[in-house]
């Protein structure tokens, strides 16, 4: 087993010449777990390391059908924020981007996090007027915010089309500067690394066929490794919440879409920022290897392929050539496709079920990612209350039943129906 | 590409459609003042892995609304006909 990774352990090592060692143990299932999280992504490998590390619960067992890591963990375009809107949405993301500007001491692990700063255009006069107001609410939650006149964007983002013949004039933007983007591979690894040093067992290779139940209550899991029994389980699986949750007899606000993201061949650094295109759902960033990373709308049909459509490269291209005409030339390395958890009002689930001593996490439309390190606290907190975190509380089950959705956008599942 | 067999005029680009949703959903009565069932048609999806049968409107042909059945596993589409012609579900 690894020990702690430090500068002196990486020199240390090198004189070595022997390959790393794992960073985390490949666990075989007990028979009995006090928490069960379903899903080894990002969001399941942080609520079990959270459950650990501020609960004190350390049996504890990843089960992950694939292997972690492998599903929208990876497949996202990296962005981490915390410039929202609504009451509930402001705090609860600042609160994970405040976790995200630790992680990489707290799980001793480098996340690459680059606070490179994101600017939200605004191509009219009103939609500035939103932006401002949108700026206040999260300064007076203690959130940077900078409100950019087009002067000031065109000193910032030189290169963005300001053509009098632009389709979109730009007319300002707002800037948050602790905004960026992390290398989302390594906090899967590293919540598994730092969860595993705390005794969670990652169970690789195990899939859920359905749950034990006892009456309304929820006992363990059936899976092909055999039964595990458990004293309480969640459902962390993304685009596959309404699957799973179906084996518990569950039918979820949610409907599986895909949403695709692009990379082109490196070029140098030019694109210093994250920039969101105001115009459509379009944002853009340069990673460190030089490839422009994007992304868009989902297709917006559902689907379970993880596998995009083409006339979708088509639109998100003519988004990135209206914004940065000088990137028209760029050709695509890869684009590849995740399975999104839509929900009508754009807002995740956080929280108990029906059932007893069964949570959910999941529906998170286009922000699982930057929600990665709240998400796995306050679902740990979650499981290990029996009650919401109160920065979730608006984020329950049944609050379409209650008539309380949270629109921060209205870009739900129903695209198809606008 | 996703291709639709349009019963009018032939298999075509998904392109050529808009989506309209699950069509196995039926609407509660006009009038009905039960909750759960609003809540039902409204908001809860079974989101299937696996056959699908789904609306589809021609927008850039016959303009007619089509009832396909897809696998959204596999996205293998099936047969496709015309809405009008489901009866009542």
């Amino acid at each position: 087993m690894s020990s702690r990774y430090s500068a002196l352990a990486l020199a240390l090592h090198a004189l070595t010449g022997k390959p790393w060692p794992r960073a985390w143990r490949s666990a075989d299932p007990k028979p009995a777990y006090d928490v069960i999280i379903i899903g080894g992504g990002g969001h399941g490998l942080a609520a079990a390391y959270y459950l650990a590390a501020n609960h004190g619960i350390e049996r504890v067992a990843v089960v992950e059908r694939s292997h972690i890591g492998s599903g929208n963990v990876g497949r996202n375009t990296t962005l981490v924020r915390s410039n929202y809107l609504m009451d509930g949405n402001t705090q609860f993301f600042e609160h994970s981007l405040k976790l995200w500007e630790g992680l990489s001491h707290e799980l001793n692990f480098n996340i690459m996090l680059s606070q490179r700063g994101q600017i939200v255009l605004a191509h009219g006069p009103a939609q500035l007027d939103v932006l401002a107001r949108k700026g206040n609410i999260m300064r007076l939650n203690g959130i940077d915010a900078e409100l950019l006149e087009r002067a000031d964007v065109m000193r910032v983002l030189p290169y963005l089309d300001y053509s009098p013949t632009s389709r979109f004039p730009i007319y300002g933007g707002l800037m948050q500067r602790r905004a960026g983007t992390v290398r989302h591979d390594a906090v899967a690894w590293g919540y598994a690394r730092a969860a595993d040093h705390l005794g969670v067992d990652i169970i690789e290779g195990c899939e859920v066929r359905g749950f034990l139940r006892d009456g309304d209550r929820i006992t363990g899991i059936d899976t092909n490794r055999g039964k595990i029994a458990a004293g309480r389980t969640a459902i962390s699986v993304a685009g596959h919440s309404s699957h799973v949750a179906a084996m518990a007899g569950l039918r979820l606000p949610v409907e599986s879409h895909l949403l695709q993201a692009f990379v082109t061949e490196p070029v140098k650094p030019f694109v210093d920022h994250v920039i969101s295109f105001g115009a459509e759902l379009f944002y853009i960033s340069q990673s460190d290897k030089g490839g422009m990373v994007f992304g868009g709308h989902i297709d917006g049909f559902n689907s379970y392929t993880q596998r995009g459509q083409f006339p979708k490269v088509e639109s998100v291209a003519q988004c990135a050539v209206a914004l940065i005409p000088g990137i028209s030339r760029l050709r695509l390395l890869r684009h590849w496709a995740g399975i999104q958890d839509m929900t009508p009002d754009g807002s995740p689930f956080i929280g108990r079920t029906p059932l007893r001593n069964l949570y959910l996490n999941g529906g998170w439309c286009y922000q699982g990612f930057k929600a990665t390190p709240a998400a796995g606290s306050c679902l740990a907190y979650t499981i290990a209350n029996d009650t919401e975190h109160p920065l979730v509380r608006h984020l329950a089950l049944d609050r379409f039943e209650r008539g309380n959705g949270h629109d921060e956008y209205g870009i739900g599942n129903w695209t198809y129906r606008q | 590409m996703l291709r639709i067999p349009c019963p009018h005029c032939g298999e075509r680009d998904y392109t050529e459609f808009r989506y309209g949703g699950d069509a196995s959903k039926s609407r509660p009565p006009h009038g009905s003042t039960d909750p759960r069932a609003w809540l039902d048609h409204v908001f809860l999806f079974d989101n299937p892995k696996g056959l699908h049968v789904e609306f589809w409107q021609h927008v850039l042909g016959c303009r007619q609304w089509l009832v396909l059945q897809r696998n959204t596993a596999t996205n293998a589409v099936g047969e496709a006909r015309l809405a009008r012609r489901r009866g009542p579900s």
